[in-house]
């Protein structure tokens, strides 16, 4: 099972994890990314690049598939206006292995920071907005998965 | 035989500070690297020169595939310039 969906709205983790544990592979891994409400923050406003991302998500989670021995993987992103507590991403990876199914997970959400075309702009309280800047060792991170 | 125009598309600040988040250009001469068009494009002042000016701080991708800013923009279709990604 393959599921990718770059969407605006929110999602059901219960129901994805479901799917994913109804695979029977008896390992399923996720990870859920929520907006931090942290220094003032009213909103996170995701832009992304319609026509790769997609592609994109699908060519990293083919990337997860030809790494480990993966019975499932979901990934969720959205995009649009998120307040403080707003889910932002789900990743969830299923497996007869759970080596496979967590190490997996790990590389997804690391690869999609730092390999997806996403922006985030932080809104404030007081009116203020900036971009979010890419962090040096998320790079690390997705690097040292090598390839 | 490539298109007789490339499309650029802009994303995030760049897109913030060049104004406008598409244009269309004359196809510029096949050897030319995303790094000499971004060069080029800084050049014509104002807002293309704040986002563009510091090609370290830009990403690139051509016909929706990142790419090295010193890649040959050759017959791509379009071009997108944008700051590192932050997903996730």
């Amino acid at each position: 099972m393959k599921r990718v969906s770059i969407q605006p709205q929110d999602f059901d983790i219960a129901a994805e994890l479901a799917a994913l544990e109804a695979l029977g592979g008896g390992g399923v891994a996720s990870f859920t990314g929520v907006v931090r409400g942290e220094g003032g923050l009213i909103a996170l406003e995701l832009e992304h690049y319609p026509a790769m991302t997609q592609a994109q998500v699908d060519r990293i989670v083919e990337d997860a598939l030809g790494r480990w021995p993966l019975l499932g993987v979901s990934v969720i992103h959205r995009f649009g206006r998120l307040e403080p507590g707003a889910r932002i991403v789900f990743v969830g990876t299923a497996s007869r292995h759970r080596t496979a199914a967590l190490e997996s997970c790990a590389f997804l959400i690391d690869w999609l920071k730092s390999h997806a075309p996403f922006w985030k702009k932080e809104h404030f309280g007081d009116g203020a907005t900036a971009w979010v800047e890419a962090r040096a060792e998320d790079d690390a991170k997705a690097k040292g998965w090598g390839g | 035989m490539a298109e007789p125009t490339l499309t650029i598309v802009y994303f995030a600040w760049v897109r913030e500070d060049v104004g406008r988040d598409e244009e269309r250009i004359d196809r510029p001469s096949s050897d030319i690297t995303v790094a000499d068009l971004v060069a080029a494009l800084a050049a014509r002042g104002g807002g293309y020169a704040q986002a563009l000016g510091d090609a370290t701080k830009l990403r690139a991708a051509l016909d929706q595939r990142f790419v090295p800013l010193e890649t040959v923009i050759g017959e791509a279709r379009e071009l997108a310039l944008f700051p590192p990604v932050t997903g996730g």
